[in-house]
């Protein structure tokens, strides 16, 4: 019975389910109540591509991101198989292609036959390697584990907790999260024209994996003596990969359902035997790899000569405290959007074209929606790349001897708005709220004569450039509700050289 | 035949619904209760002292001398009652910062609560920083707990609009807790604020309110003589063991942080602002919000008027 049960494919659906399962915990522990020591971003740092992409960028393989020679080195020897036991992508994608396709008069063989098309992905990652080699992380966009994290933080699980799931204590808001909802919903339904489309066409991490996977150790093998041509292999086939014939062991996601379909028993995984038919190599055209290298490395120069928050300091651009100066910043930021997932006050927001076309989903403060929470160092905690490096809450504040604070910018106050200022009305919440000690809003008593010629007095707010930290509770708080009377840009940002007005601080 | 008939019954059922639902309006009034506050007063005892004042070190000892000067928690509380209890956890800040009520007066008023039998002992406020972290690094949360009460975070479904029938404020969402409770427990802090001089006992019902509270500073005296007229507690145990002196109501330095050593119990709300104001330098005189509170006969500001027990423990 138990023999019965336990066959290398339930193996593999165990492994998948526990995969999906963790990556999905692991996700929504990332708050500050759950957060405790668990290792968040546990998924971004196997990713072989995002330890590529930015030691490409940077030159160093942050931290944590080494646990991806763990996937690395399983897969010079096993293969693919991380698509299908491990990537909580690849996981959603082949159950979604499942149900999508079960009740449809399908022919499961043509749809798991290989496919020219799935070369695309090797150009892909080319073209994302050719940018990554001149300085820009672009990979990101398209990297499924940070597309993956990036969809659930900002579309999925606010969906959820939207229709009563209960999952957050107030509803998260996100700039443009019907986009990621949206693009990723297609990544999702994409599996009823073709299973595992993503995976097999388009995922950069595939390419990079099925490159790794060329020559493995142990293997899928197809004894040609006992094989009778039924093509049952292919009915379920993942990857795509022809077991039925030379199979093409850089498409194999080792998921061994051919091992369990086949039903003459010519199937086996591990070592060739005398009769096994041979591997086919990697699929591509030569040509058109260097072709779409080039269009990375023409792509790179012209993303550099844009007006974007790498080449011209843009005052809507607020990143959260610890972020790197933004040319380090952009050759570190994934886009995966952990640091958005746990932000208390959801502040932390995915730019659109705020920061330019490189900045996409970076993360920027939103002071309307949040603000930086004074005593919380979350996010440089949960970040798997160092684009926001961890800071202790006394390198944040600037306790301690000659330590300054960590500046994210500085507020200014619309006179024309703020209520002292413009209408002589009694206010100065940003004042009652400001949490630096002494505080960087101050205020000053003025006797003012109002329209009837009675004299009352006024407290109208200041602030001082010294002490603001730029962490935007004032603008949060401000009663004028639509657009802020004080009003925090990135100006005076301690990760930034040039970012500066004031000579001597 | 049958299919006729069958479209002639689509035709009425089209005929009924739209004469059913016919409107002048676009949109259907919200026909959602307003509630108002109930009065969680107990009938006044003139035997007891009006404000008992005890000065000491052991936070616990003190809000049991000080509640048992003024008629003991079986005055205020009888058995079976739900008890809510509202601390000043506005700020998410360290306990020894002094910007949210001392976790340890909080946990003593919980335990006395769950002595006199309470069915139901509840902490809540509405932070101004976010809800989990104030409570949880204030140490409220923690506190409460091992007393054995629950703390209650009030969410999006937990308002309900309220009439405060004010001079400034009407109607505002609150808190649903506060129309659930028998009893309502204040437990402010004492604190300098720039704008009102001060926040003790009548500020802190300001976390009773959600919606855009951050409004009530356009006429702050007025605000908040309205809260306490619409708000009357059960009793006020005031927290001054340490006092936030300058920088409020944030605070962040510990050098702004004064060691007062005192907890004040009443059921004067008046006279408890008033002699709470003895730890800022200030005089009942200098706040306006506490000259109106008295004239609505909220209670009495001088306090020569009135009997005060003050003890050490």
């Amino acid at each position: 019975m138990i023999n019965k049960l336990l066959t290398l494919r339930n193996i593999r659906r165990i492994y998948a389910g526990f995969s999906f399962l963790l990556f999905v915990l692991l996700l929504w522990a990332a708050t500050f109540r759950s957060l405790k020591g668990y290792e968040t971003p546990l998924f971004l740092e196997l990713d072989p591509l995002a330890a590529a992409a930015s030691f490409l960028t940077s030159r160093t393989v942050y931290k944590g991101l080494g646990l991806s020679l763990v996937v690395i080195i399983s897969t010079l020897f096993l293969g693919r198989f991380f698509c299908s036991w491990i990537c909580p992508m690849g996981i959603l994608n082949q159950v979604a292609g499942s149900i999508l396709n079960k009740f449809r008069a399908a022919d499961s063989v043509a749809l798991n036959s290989y496919r020219p098309l799935y070369r695309l992905k090797y150009y892909l990652l080319a073209a994302m390697l050719a940018i990554a080699a001149l300085g820009g992380l672009q990979s990101g966009l398209i990297d499924p584990i940070a597309m993956i994290t990036r969809s659930f933080t900002v579309s999925i699980f606010p969906a959820v907790n939207q229709s009563g799931g209960g999952l957050y204590l107030k509803q998260p808001l996100f700039h443009g999260g019907t986009l990621i909802g949206i693009i990723f919903l297609a990544v999702i339904f994409a599996n009823r024209l073709l299973p595992r489309f993503w995976c097999r066409a388009i995922c950069p991490l595939g390419a990079l994996l099925g490159l790794l996977s060329f020559r493995p150790v142990l293997g899928i093998w197809r004894d040609v003596e006992r094989c009778t041509d039924c093509k049952k292999c292919l009915a379920h086939c993942h990857g795509g990969c022809d077991p039925h014939a030379s199979l093409r062991i850089t498409e194999c996601h080792v998921c061994m359902n051919c091992v369990e379909d086949c039903p003459e028993g010519a199937m086996h995984f591990g070592l060739p035997a005398s009769a096994s038919a041979a591997h086919l190599p990697v699929d591509l055209n030569r040509r058109r790899l260097v072709e779409s290298a080039l269009i990375g490395s023409v792509m790179f120069p012209v993303m550099r000569s844009s007006i974007a928050s790498g080449t011209t300091p843009r005052h809507e651009v607020i990143r959260p405290p610890g972020a790197l100066s933004e040319g380090d910043f952009l050759r570190r930021c994934l886009k995966c959007g952990e640091c958005m997932k746990i932000c208390p006050t959801n502040a932390i927001q995915p730019a659109l074209l705020e920061a330019g076309f490189e900045g996409i989903w970076t993360p920027m403060l939103i002071n309307r929606i949040g603000y930086c929470e004074y005593n919380c160092v979350l996010c440089g905690r949960v970040c798997p790349t160092g684009a926001i490096t961890p800071l202790t809450l006394e390198k944040k504040l600037g306790k301690g001897e000659n330590r300054e604070p960590v500046k994210i910018g500085t507020a200014f106050y619309d006179r024309g708005r703020c209520l002292p200022w413009a209408m002589n009305i009694d206010c100065i919440v940003c004042e009652e709220m400001c949490p630096t000690s002494p505080k960087a809003i101050w205020f000053e008593t003025v006797e003012v004569r109002g329209r009837e010629g009675k004299v009352k007095l006024l407290k109208r707010p200041f602030v001082d450039p010294k002490l603001c930290i730029g962490c935007g509770i004032c603008e949060n708080k401000c009663p004028v509700r639509d657009q802020a009377a004080v009003r925090v840009t990135s100006i005076g940002e301690s990760r930034s050289s040039v970012n500066q007005m004031i000579l001597k601080l | 035949m049958l299919r006729t008939a069958a479209t002639c019954g689509l035709a009425a059922a089209a005929g009924v619904w739209g004469y059913a639902f016919y409107s002048k309006e676009p949109v259907r009034k919200s026909d959602a209760k307003i509630f108002t506050f109930r009065d969680y007063r107990t009938a006044d005892v003139k035997v007891y002292p009006q404000l008992a004042v005890v000065h000491g070190k052991d936070a616990e000892k003190m809000v049991r001398a000080a509640v048992d000067k003024i008629g003991g928690i079986s005055r205020f509380i009888n058995p079976g009652e739900k008890v809510l209890i509202k601390p000043n956890v506005a700020w998410d800040r360290q306990p020894e910062q002094a910007a949210n009520t001392n976790p340890l007066v909080v946990a003593a008023v919980v335990k006395l609560c769950m002595e006199a039998r309470a069915s139901e002992v509840w902490v809540t406020d509405i932070p101004v920083n976010d809800a989990v972290r104030s409570f949880s690094r204030s140490g409220i949360e923690e506190a409460v707990k091992r007393a054995g009460g629950k703390v209650r975070i009030a969410t999006g479904n937990d308002f309900a609009s309220t009439d405060l029938k004010g001079e400034a404020l009407g109607v505002w969402p609150v808190s649903r807790f506060y129309h659930q409770a028998d009893k309502l427990i204040n437990l402010p802090i004492v604190k300098h604020h720039s704008l009102s001089k001060c926040t003790m006992a009548m500020k802190n019902l300001y976390g009773s309110l959600g919606g855009q509270r951050n409004r009530l500073h356009q006429d702050i005296n007025t605000a908040i003589a309205d809260l306490a007229s619409a708000i009357r507690p059960t009793f006020t145990v005031l927290d001054a063991t340490r006092v936030l002196m300058r920088n409020g109501p944030t605070g962040g330095n510990i050098s702004d942080v004064y060691a007062g050593d005192t907890v004040i119990a009443g059921t004067d709300i008046v006279a408890l602002e008033s002699y709470g104001l003895k730890f800022l330098d200030l005089k009942s005189a200098d706040i306006p919000f506490i000259q109106k509170a008295e004239k609505r006969g909220l209670g009495i500001s001088d306090l020569n008027a009135l009997n005060i027990a003050e003890f050490n423990v």
